[in-house]
């Protein structure tokens, strides 16, 4: 069980510059869909500044891969970051999924981002969006199968 | 418990504790009587412009503030559960409207045979009340609520409709093409949401956002319906107060309740009427918490029935892509049931059954995350395209099982864990049963074969959804019998004559849909039935 109250927690340069590692090789760049990666400053400012609730667990999670890399992770060549990164992912799914969070929430949230996606970016609200009615001739079918519930009468007997 | 100075309000006629789904019905339903009624209210009015759609951080916010786990969010006015020993955590909102200001506002009715189950079928126990007596509130309740649907579901005894349907949008009419393709039964939602203007609420706009508050007030939470309503007939409602303990005088009779209020003093309310409306958690835990010299069990609780056969409704989630883009983020999660797996057919291994909400996709972030989860979404290059292939095309659905009651499944109080005010909170013990664990996995089957008939890609499914305890039923139910019931035929204690339950802890058997139209409609009946017996309520 997650505790109710919740300590407020700074990361240290260096526990930045691994998320930033790991959220660069989550969510690189990509010069084909027109897209930052998640180590950009202004998205990496964001999910630094949102790991609220996640925080601990988010310093759990930098600090395993640290251990992995046993300590000169931020020199490691491109491919051995791949091979840590990917290993780190597959025997530590929980820890993972933390990370996969807290890089997504700030990520899929950039203007750039979701210009990229063809979304329009701004809240849902006000404007809201369309939806199709659908054709209720569909239920054509199910009304012409006729009821389908079991009756019962009031002593509980099914008729 | 630190001490507060003591300060007793004026005696009321009536103390409803919880203003959620069913104490906004009952507190609606007495106001006519002009008796004094109160209700106090752990949370605060929710503010529909700061819930998560007025912000472009919208969804971030729904792991946060308004996450619908309570050990997650952790705000003032919540308590913790334990729930380390369920496969299923616990989900509420704790504020005026309970649970409905955070609900998908999916509101199906039991069916005839949910009240008969031991008759039908053999298993847990029937009703002490039947559809038939039910139907009256349902229908005012569907009149109060607001509730879109369309008339004429094969699946239902005739039902009025108050509005016009929720938009079926492209899942509903890929997903039902391939029902139909399938011989199956499907139709559009009985949805608790605002097609049109109604009573003062504006229409859905399609914001998607339904499961963290409707900044639109489309949405009926009660904090908008009936409270709005019992306020103009003065009825009060003090938020930010949460009951300790209910007190019980010589007679045996309720006296009133203790309660802390947001500075912390403990207040004792005297009241002629005690009426306990916490939800299938809270209702058990503050019946237990009443333990005293004259009910050391716990108050109401002579039947030892308190906080056992606790229901919740096991989910499993299928899920399908599709080449052609879907509804997207956009439209009320839910958009179409189905009840061709409802009733039991002994054939298929398991007694009773389930039906599926098919539910329309989700925004970029959520898709991002489970993408990733499910294996879809990798790291890396690959990311961008692998999301592109999801996003704005995914569509499938949830079973949602019929959970038969079983003693061991309960709420406790925990040995140590304790709220902001320092009362013992409660601990959920619950295992999934053989039947569950059958209907669920016969659920995910069907569901594959649904998605692939509609032409679905990359389908995933998680046989239990671990964080969908959103129902919460059974701890304290309905019965004619006091050696095998809490409360009587119309919602009084057995124990206790002047004691009424009205929420989710009534239930008898759970039923395979969701519960909040039932719990309504019962609150409306119990209101009824104190109305109409006021005059001998305590013989
Ligand atoms: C995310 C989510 C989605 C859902 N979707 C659906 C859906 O689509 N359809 C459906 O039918 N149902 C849905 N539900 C369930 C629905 O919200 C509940 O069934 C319903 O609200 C229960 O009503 P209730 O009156 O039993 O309790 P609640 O609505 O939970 O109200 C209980 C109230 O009591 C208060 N309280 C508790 N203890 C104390 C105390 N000691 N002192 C003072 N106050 C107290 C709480 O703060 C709360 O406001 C959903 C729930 C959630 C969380
Ligand atoms: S989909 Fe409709 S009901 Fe749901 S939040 Fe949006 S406007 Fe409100």
């Amino acid at each position: 069980m997650e505790r109710m109250i919740r300590p407020s927690i700074e990361l240290t340069a260096e526990e930045r510059g691994v998320l930033a590692m790991v959220a660069g090789y989550m969510i690189p760049a990509s010069v084909e869909h027109g897209m930052p990666g998640a180590d950009d400053p202004a998205i990496l400012a964001d999910i630094v500044a949102s790991l609220d609730r996640d925080a601990t667990g988010v310093r759990t999670a930098l600090a395993r891969i640290l251990d992995m890399a046993g300590g000169g992770f931020g020199a490691l060549p491109r491919d051995e970051v791949r091979d840590l990164l990917e290993a780190f992912r597959t025997g530590n799914r929980e820890l993972a999924g933390l990370l996969e969070m807290v890089v997504a929430r700030s990520y899929y949230a950039d203007d750039r981002v979701m210009l990229a996606l063809d979304l329009e970016p701004r809240p849902p609200f006000p404007k809201g969006y369309e939806v199709e009615q659908g054709d209720l001739a569909l239920l054509d079918p199910v009304r012409a199968r006729g009821p389908i519930w079991r009756a019962v009468d009031t002593k509980g007997d099914e008729v | 418990m630190q001490s507060k100075a003591a300060h007793n309000p004026e005696p009321v006629d009536v103390l409803i504790i919880g203003a959620g789904a069913s104490g906004a019905a009952l507190a609606w339903s007495l106001a006519e009587t002009r008796m004094r009624i109160v209700c106090l209210e752990q949370g605060d009015w929710p503010v529909p412009s700061a819930f998560p759609a007025n912000r472009r951080d919208w969804e971030g916010r729904t792991y946060e503030d308004y996450a619908i786990s309570p050990n997650r969010r952790g705000l003032p006015a919540d308590y913790p559960i334990n729930d380390d020993d369920s496969p299923i955590k616990v989900a509420n909102y704790n504020g005026v409207g309970g649970g409905t200001v955070f609900y998908a506002a999916h509101f199906p009715r039991l069916h005839p045979s949910d009240f008969r189950v031991r008759s039908l079928d053999g298993v847990a126990e029937d009703w002490p009340i039947d559809y038939d007596t039910l139907a009256p509130f349902y229908d005012l309740n569907d009149r109060k609520m607001g509730v879109a649907s369309l008339a004429g579901d094969p699946a239902y005894p005739e039902k009025p409709a108050v509005m016009p349907p929720i938009p079926m949008g492209r899942t509903g009419e890929v997903l039902g093409t391939a029902m139909n393709r399938l011989g199956w039964h499907w139709w559009p939602s009985d949805a608790a949401i605002a097609t049109q203007e109604y009573d003062g609420r504006a229409p859905c706009i399609n914001l998607g956002q339904c499961g963290s508050g409707c900044a639109q007030g489309a949405k009926a939470s009660t904090d908008i319906t009936y409270w709005q309503e019992a306020i103009r007939s003065r009825v009060e409602v003090r938020t930010g107060c949460r009951v300790a303990r209910i007190e019980t005088n010589a007679e045996g009779m309720a006296s009133g309740a203790v309660y802390y209020d947001r500075e912390g003093r403990e207040i004792f309310q005297t009241a002629e009427i005690v009426v306990v409306a916490c939800n299938g958690v809270g209702t058990p835990r503050l019946l237990l918490n009443s333990a005293s010299g004259r009910f050391p069990d716990g108050l109401a609780n002579s039947s030892g029935l308190v906080g056992r056969n606790l229901m919740l409704h096991p989910y499993a989630q299928i899920r399908g892509h599709f080449d052609q883009p879907m509804d997207s983020l956009r439209g009320s999660p839910i958009c179409t049931w189905s009840m061709e797996f409802y009733e039991t057919d002994a054939a298929r291994g398991f007694l009773r059954g389930y039906a599926y909400q098919f539910s329309r996709g989700m925004g970029p972030v959520r898709t991002a995350i489970n993408g990733m989860a499910d294996g879809l979404i990798p790291w890396g290059a690959d990311h961008h395209a692998a999301m592109r292939r999801l996003f704005g095309h995914s569509a499938g659905m949830v079973s949602i099982c019929e959970d038969l009651p079983e003693e061991h499944n309960r709420v406790t109080l925990d040995e140590s864990l304790r709220d902001g005010d320092g009362i013992p909170a409660p601990k959920i013990t619950y295992t999934l049963s053989d039947n569950s664990r059958k209907m669920l996995e016969h659920s995910v089957a069907r569901g594959r074969e649904i998605l692939a008939e509609a032409g679905a890609r990359d389908i995933t499914s998680k046989t239990l959804l671990p964080y969908a305890g959103w129902h919460l039923m059974g701890t304290a139910r309905m019965g004619r019998d006091p050696e095998r019931s809490v409360v009587n035929e119309w919602g009084r204690a057995h124990d206790v004559r002047n004691l009424f339950i009205v929420d989710g802890s009534l239930f008898v058997t759970s039923g395979g849909v969701n519960p909040t139209s039932t719990i309504q409609a019962l609150a409306l009946y119990i209101g009824d039935r104190i109305k109409a017996r006021i005059y001998d309520l305590f013989d």
